[in-house]
């Protein structure tokens, strides 16, 4: 009988921790694939954040290393300094990203650094349990914003895409979501891509990935898409915000 | 051994580091050791290394962290209130068993205090200062030739044991000039890093770099490890100096900056009748209990003195070696002030009684 | 010889920190001891700037002085700052072309030399540091004449090498200045011009 379709040896046989309708797995899934369709899987090193993916070291089948808390582009900085050649990636949530690591992406993109960060932004912390994050929307319900998020009190989200296609050394950036076949699709391009402007040390690259939840918006697998694509899809806008042009 | 050169401790330092085989530094500006980041900027270009400059001292730790585990020899530099900042990725470093080499060249505080040299980061920098039961190699330089050598033996005991190694300096070590003779090469102990992360290329299982065990008899079982570690540190690599400790009557307990003031006393109180020795703890952890303990037993050694730039933080270590044989006295300046042998000799008077 | 200490101060941008460097490697040159501490905080320019070098034929204990055997100082206010920490029988060297003021001691070697005329006269101002030490290697036992020479090769980028010559022109002039006495009438005729 012929194989179809198989698991890709860009992940370990771990079993994923993830909740029912989260898309961390399938964000892994694509990152994994992408390296294997590249064959970079031998030569990459990836680092985990904190957070919920705070362990994808033991999922990505290539070297892994964990790092403290937002400062993920900070060691892959060092790892990229001392293998100018090999791929290096971050894992990054919004909390670890846009929050209490705010000045190390900044700067990894403002030095042009080639690596590439996947930023999987679901507007909340979830290891926590549900706090307001730096992305969080308004009018949206966390732990830490029970009436909804009151830009009066608690400010507005920060879109980081936009903001960092500001910076030059940022040389790709791009938002996506995986919450059809059709941006799924898209979303492994962008991974692609990324990796391949960084093997061509063209500079700094991000893919900004909308991701969902369920188990801390409350609501469930379906209906966490449909609030992806209605209310965080208005927020941030899915599209290339540098290097669109960009032929690699 | 080369000539004598006259130069300043901050470049020695770099230079030292570079001759170790260190062709990674990540660093954030700070007086008074900037010197260092500056030489680097300039040297790590002729070796085909790099140097970055960090957006904050927590970047710039984060990035040895991440060298470390791509297993390059790698080091920092800052003062006090940039190494308060690193205290949370020494923490991993320590967890992740990672070899580093981290300097401070400590100003005065707290808070931003002043850039005048002191020794008050003695307690951070023995007894932990991130979360977590941890300990660093704490290597304390009272020269700019020590300097050099305790660099290059810095590298040597970080990737020997996986450890941080730190270097406490003060203001004065890092701006003074002072002859420094080099060897014409070093002996770099290479060692295996069968954990460090360079790609599998696709020919062994990945490896992974981590601080994070959530299984409670996983990190128990590291704990455990760490603490056989640094057992071992403490037997094999504890370094002291004695000074005419033999029937010294007053014994002086000083390091790094406040241990070269006080050596010159030992000679001016021998002038007055007076035997002092003193006993200078090279490495401040492990701390050289040892030596004290055996000084505090002798029937000759009537009182201890320990002298430092701070408000007597060694002193608990010294107390604790001397256990209550005999009175442990102390003479500190903090501010950026130091003491003087005046000072000193009037304090040694007064113990004495003469 | 037990340490021996020399303070150099002034100004930022008069070579207070150079000066010290070529003291000290010329006493290296001897096969001394020796060490170099400078002033360090936020003025690099125009601020005062000082720094201190001893001299020993034993390991040197603190590079910071309390008590100085020698002060060069090129502003008033530096003189008048470290006049006090010199040892009695010790020396004060001033450049007198900038500094107006006699210290208030009667117990010291005192050189006043219109260093900063010097050094203008020979189309140089860096020179006047140097005229200084000429002064100190005369009537000291801090370094010799050729050693001090040396030193400016070591010391000095290769770019200012063709100075040199002239450098020890200004170097024994400042070598030539004899001490002035400082009779008590003299002190007490500045101290009370600085009451008024």
């Amino acid at each position: 009988m012929k194989k179809v379709f198989a698991r890709t040896r860009g992940l370990t046989d771990k079993p994923f921790h993830y909740c029912p309708g989260c898309t961390h797995g399938i964000i892994h899934r694509l990152i994994a694939e992408v390296m294997c369709e590249m064959d970079i899987l031998g030569e990459t090193i990836g680092v985990s954040p904190v957070g919920c993916t705070y362990n994808n070291y033991e999922y990505f089948a290539c070297d892994m290393v964990q790092a403290a808390h937002g400062r993920a582009p900070a060691v892959a900085t060092g790892i990229k300094r001392v293998h100018p050649d090999q791929p290096v990636f971050t894992y990054q949530g919004d909390g670890d990203l846009a929050a209490i690591g705010t000045a190390e992406i900044i700067h990894a993109a403002a030095r042009g650094e080639k690596i590439t960060a996947f930023f999987a932004n679901n507007a909340i912390y979830g290891m926590t349990s549900g706090q307001m994050a730096p992305t969080t929307l308004l009018g949206q319900v966390t732990t830490t914003s029970p009436f909804g998020r009151d830009a009066a009190v608690e400010g507005y989200p920060i879109n980081v895409s936009e903001m960092l296609a500001t910076i030059r050394g940022a040389v790709y950036i791009e938002r996506v979501a995986v919450n059809n076949f059709k941006e799924i699709s898209k979303a492994k391009k962008a991974i692609a891509k990324a990796f391949r402007v960084q093997q061509q040390k063209l500079g700094f690259s991000m893919v900004e990935i909308l991701s969902t939840c369920p188990t801390n918006w409350g609501k469930d697998p379906v209906a966490s898409l449909r609030w992806l694509e209605d209310e965080m899809m208005a927020q941030y806008p899915l599209g290339v915000f540098r290097g669109g042009d960009l032929e690699v | 051994m080369s000539s004598r050169v006259l130069m300043k401790g901050n470049e020695v330092i770099a230079e030292a580091a570079i001759r170790a085989g260190c062709r990674h530094y990540f660093g954030y500006p700070i007086t008074p050791q900037t010197e260092i980041m500056n030489y680097m900027a300039r040297r790590m270009k002729d070796v085909d290394g790099t140097m970055v400059q960090a957006e904050s001292e927590i970047a710039a730790i984060n990035m040895v962290y991440g060298a470390a585990a791509a297993g390059a020899r790698v080091m920092t530099t800052s003062s006090s209130p940039g190494i308060s900042l690193k205290q949370e990725g020494f923490s991993y470093i320590a967890g992740a068993e990672l070899p580093a080499v981290v300097v401070n060249i400590v100003r005065c505080g707290p808070g931003l205090g002043g850039i005048l040299p002191a020794q008050g980061d003695y307690f951070q920098a023995t007894k932990g200062g991130g979360h977590g039961d941890y300990k660093n190699i704490v290597l304390a330089p009272a020269s700019v030739q020590e300097l050099y050598e305790l660099t290059v033996e810095a590298f040597n005991l970080a990737d020997k044991y996986r450890m941080l190694v730190m270097i406490l300096g003060d203001g004065t070590l890092g701006q003074m000039m002072e002859p420094v003779s080099y060897r014409d090469a070093e002996q770099i102990e290479t060692v295996e890093k069968p954990w460090h992360v360079c790609g599998t290329k696709d020919k062994r299982q990945h490896r992974t770099v981590q601080s994070i065990y959530i299984d409670p008899d996983d990190l128990e079982a590291l704990n455990d490890k760490l603490q056989a570690k640094y057992r071992t540190v403490e037997k094999q690599d504890t370094m002291v100096e004695m000074i005419g400790c033999e029937d010294a009557e007053i014994i002086i307990t000083a390091f790094g900056t406040s241990s070269r003031i006080s050596r010159n006393v030992l000679r001016l109180a021998d002038d007055l009748g007076i035997k002092v020795g003193m006993i200078r703890p090279i490495t401040l952890w492990p701390f050289p209990s040892e030596a004290i303990m055996e000084a505090a037993a002798a029937d000759s050694v009537k009182s201890f003195l320990d002298i430092e730039l701070n408000a007597g933080q060694m002193l608990e270590d010294v107390r604790l070696a001397v256990n209550g044989r005999k009175p442990v006295h102390f003479l500190g300046r903090t501010g950026g002030n130091l003491p003087t042998q005046k000072e000193i000799i009037e304090k040694i008077r007064t113990i004495a009684g003469r | 010889m037990t340490d021996f200490s020399i303070i150099i101060a002034g100004f930022g941008g008069q070579g207070i920190l150079s000066a010290g460097i070529i003291v000290a490697t010329a006493a290296l040159f001897e096969g001394r001891e020796v060490s170099w501490f400078p002033s360090y905080g936020p003025e690099m320019r125009g601020g005062t700037a000082n720094c201190s070098v001893v001299i020993s034929d034993q390991v040197i204990g603190s590079p910071v002085i309390n008590d100085t055997d020698v002060l060069i100082a090129l502003t008033g206010p530096s003189m008048k700052k470290f006049a006090r920490h010199v040892k009695s029988g010790g020396l004060i060297i001033i450049d007198s072309s900038l500094v107006k003021d006699v210290p208030e001691r009667d117990d010291i070697l005192f050189f006043p030399i219109p260093a900063s005329k010097i050094a203008s006269e020979m189309g140089n101002m860096t020179f006047a540091a140097i005229t200084l030490l000429g002064c100190l290697g005369a009537h000291t036992e801090s370094y010799q004449r050729e050693s001090f020479e040396k030193a400016l090769y070591e010391a000095l980028p290769q770019r200012h090498h063709h100075l040199i010559p002239e450098e020890m022109k200004a170097y024994d002039q400042g070598a030539a200045f004899q001490e002035v006495v400082l009779t008590p009438e003299a002190i007490k005729a500045v101290t009370c011009k600085t009451v008024r």
